[in-house]
């Protein structure tokens, strides 16, 4: 494995170098073989490390080291790559859904002027995703963490010429940048509590039961603020819904296999260390699900299609930071695993919808894309029931366990999360009776398919979202066939409680969803099928208007910071540091036109002041005058 | 022998005869032998003084650092008087005089 794991990174970096360099000598055709090739390669070699990897209860990862980062005395960190069941398991996410995403950009972008552009961010998102996860230390994370944020900042305003675009990339920077703070302030106070960054050190220095419950929470508390940033939870997610603006094969890249997953991973990662903070998990679990009923709620009243993907995408991400709050992390791994594949695959079915619409993003507008785009069409109704959990497809299995936890864990946080899984597959159903039931409204667009680089890559995620589920069937069901439960065993230390329960009781819970999943599809094929919202009042209002968050933040906090920058602009740049360094300008201009006077250009005079200075200096030296 | 003392009123006034030439002649040519006449009684100076001590230390090399001094202070107002007179009679081809008081014009 050592040969090539190095090559897996290398790759897309490579891919970056070659295409960015050569955006414009190279065609398009070789801009989107290169970069699609190089990830399809780090893809290959993942398929490897996989088979390879060491899984099971007792795994020890494999570490990989190449060169110091810092050699000192008090801290050592190695660049090098920590390869385990996890890790190799994001790994084939990224990788493999990047690769589909890349495939898919090469019909998407095709009539783009930045076209070699847009492949070498790709590739850069890809290489800082897979360096996020392979990383073996904090450090190396962080890097990938940083990474991530500015590749997500260049593609969310990939098109820089529209204002709004760029004020949507450089908000998404911000909000993320707010919770880097909490993770490098997070991975100062474990250098101090252990003076390590590896996490295997740091792990087996934890479960040695050392620290104290202060470190203990406040390490934990920092690392969620960094995740609620790169995974967009309340209070951060604001930033999320606005990364529409990139291009949508972007908003799969983001939304799907890399940037808000990043969170989840590295909670899962660092999964001894939030075991010990029973404080910190209880707030995760409520953060995360108030994060999912706000922002499904959001979703159900939302017209533009990505849009409603993305609140969507935020309310699943708060489904798994619940789980993670109960410590099924397993689950929430799982959830992240078959949420890549039906999210990539909504969010291309969106892009290829927006495609034949020639750029329409309003549901309004749409309709009757049924038989106009047919495969568009079965392959986003594959993705609506998974995400909505019809079983026996994805979406079923992974969001069945992460209900359970919250079921064992809390009832009323369960409570919440069953009505979020109903009002996702509601928003769900409506966005796809909106899109493809009915008569098309807008009656002079020309809707066509998308040509094949795009519908092929629809057709390998919908196969994906469809089965994916099966690695992780609930002992319900039948016995050991939780694959993924097993395979992770060795990094993650799940509770053997989960199955704490009686069967009768399963059956009911996933019986009572799924009858109220099937209802209100029902429910949004009978509302939107050929129809739209009516203006919306009182409670819809505000869901319609996000329950005003960017106002009120606008109110809160970029108003008054704008309005201390203009009184600073004001009285301290312009009346202060101008007027001073003005000041030392004219000052020194006044003192030479005094003294220059001095300067007669008559010989006689120097000499004469010459000589009295010498007279005057030897004066003072042998007889003390003066 | 003279006493030192002669040497010392002799090189003091042929001293304040030069800075006094300095300061107050306006031709170039003047204020140049001026600036010799007071590197000279600096020589005086130097050489009675490198006198005084060898005849105090008979036998031995004391004073000769005095007297060396001597020779490159002649060798430096040597090469100090070519550049000064060539500058003079560069001076003197654009002015047609060697007046001191033109010699501001940068100023303006």
């Amino acid at each position: 494995m050592e040969k090539y794991i190095w090559l897996i990174l290398l790759l897309p970096l490579v891919g970056f170098f070659i295409n960015g360099l050569g955006r414009e000598k190279l065609s398009k055709q070789a801009i989107a073989f290169i970069a699609s090739g190089l990830v399809l390669g780090s893809f290959i070699l993942s398929i490897l490390v996989f088979l390879e990897v060491p899984s099971g209860k007792d795994a020890q990862p494999l570490i990989f080291d190449a060169f110091y980062i810092f050699n000192l005395e008090t801290l050592k960190v190695p660049f090098s790559v920590q390869i385990d069941a996890l890790t190799s398991l994001f790994m084939l996410i990224i990788t493999g859904v990047g690769f589909l995403i890349h495939v898919y950009s090469a019909g998407y972008m095709a009539e783009d002027k930045g076209f070699g552009r847009f492949f070498s961010y790709l590739n850069l998102f890809i290489f800082s995703m897979l360096l996020l996860v392979m990383g073996s230390n904090f450090l190396m994370m962080f890097f990938g963490w940083e990474l991530v944020g500015l590749c997500s900042y260049l593609l969310i305003g990939f098109w820089y010429k529209k204002r709004d675009y760029v004020d949507a990339a450089k908000k998404a920077f911000v909000m993320n940048r707010i919770g880097d703070i909490g993770f490098l302030l997070a991975m100062f106070w474990i250098w101090k509590e252990f003076g390590t960054l590896q996490y295997t050190e740091v792990f087996a220095a934890v479960s040695t039961g050392q620290l104290t419950a202060f470190a203990v929470g406040g390490i934990t508390l920092l690392l969620f603020l960094a995740a609620t940033g790169k995974s967009a939870q309340i209070p951060l997610f604001t930033w999320l819904p606005d990364a529409m603006a990139g291009p949508t094969p972007v908003s799969a890249l983001i939304h799907a296999a890399t940037m808000v997953t990043a969170g989840i991973f590295m909670i899962t990662r660092c999964n001894e260390l939030f075991e010990l903070a029973s404080y910190t998990r209880e707030i995760i679990a409520w953060v995360g699900i108030l994060t999912a009923l706000v922002t499904a709620t959001i979703a159900i009243r939302q017209n533009d299609i990505k849009k409603v993907l993305a609140y969507s995408t935020v309310s699943q991400l708060g489904l798994m930071f619940a789980a993670l709050g109960m410590g099924a992390y397993v689950a929430a791994v799982f959830h992240v695993l078959t949420h890549a594949f039906f999210k990539a695959l909504l969010f291309l079915g969106a892009g290829s919808v927006i495609h034949g619409m020639d750029g329409e993003q309003d549901m309004t507008k749409m309709g009757g894309l049924k038989e106009k785009m047919p495969t568009t069409h079965i392959t986003m109704l594959i993705a609506c029931l998974a995400i909505a959990g019809i079983p026996p497809l994805s979406g079923f299995f992974s969001k069945d366990e992460m209900l359970l936890s919250m079921f064992l864990g809390n009832k009323v946080i369960y409570i919440i999360g069953f009505i979020v899984s109903v009002l996702t597959a509601f928003y769900m159903f409506r966005l796809y009776f909106m899109t493809f039931g009915g008569e098309l409204r807008e009656k002079e667009a020309k809707v066509h398919e998308s040509p094949k680089v795009m519908t092929v890559p629809l057709i390998v995620l919908a196969i994906l979202s469809a089965t994916a589920g099966f690695i992780g069937i609930p002992a319900a069901f039948a016995k050991n066939a939780h694959k993924l439960n097993d395979f992770l065993a060795g990094v993650v230390s799940e509770s053997g409680e989960a199955h704490a329960i009686s069967l009768t009781t399963e059956f009911l819970l996933m019986g009572a969803l799924l009858g109220s999943v099937i209802v209100v599809i029902l429910l949004a094929k009978k509302m939107y099928t050929g129809k739209v919202d009516a203006t919306s009042t009182g409670l819809m209002k505000v869901f319609e208007n996000k329950w005003y968050v960017d106002e009120i933040y606008n109110a809160l906090i970029v108003k008054p910071t704008v309005g201390i920058g203009n009184g600073f602009k004001k009285y301290v740049e312009k009346g202060g540091i101008v007027k001073a360094v003005a000041g030392v300008g004219t000052m020194s201009y006044y003192f030479s036109s005094k003294a220059k006077s001095v300067q007669t250009g008559n010989i006689g005079m120097y000499v004469l002041l010459m000589v009295i200075g010498v007279v005057a200096g030897l004066g003072i030296f042998f007889l003390g005058i003066l | 022998m003279i006493p030192i003392s002669y040497y010392l009123f002799l090189a003091l006034t042929l001293f304040t005869l030069g800075m006094v030439g300095v300061m107050i002649r306006r031709n170039i040519i003047i204020m140049l032998m001026c600036v010799e006449l007071m590197l000279n009684s600096v020589n005086l100076l130097l050489v009675a003084f490198s006198k005084m001590h060898h005849a105090k230390n008979p036998g031995t090399d004391a004073g000769i650092d005095g007297q060396m001094m001597v020779l490159f202070i002649m060798v430096v107002a040597a090469a100090e008087v070519a550049v000064g007179l060539s500058i003079m009679i560069l001076f003197y081809r654009k002015q047609y005089n060697v007046d001191v008081r033109n010699l501001n014009r940068l100023k303006h």
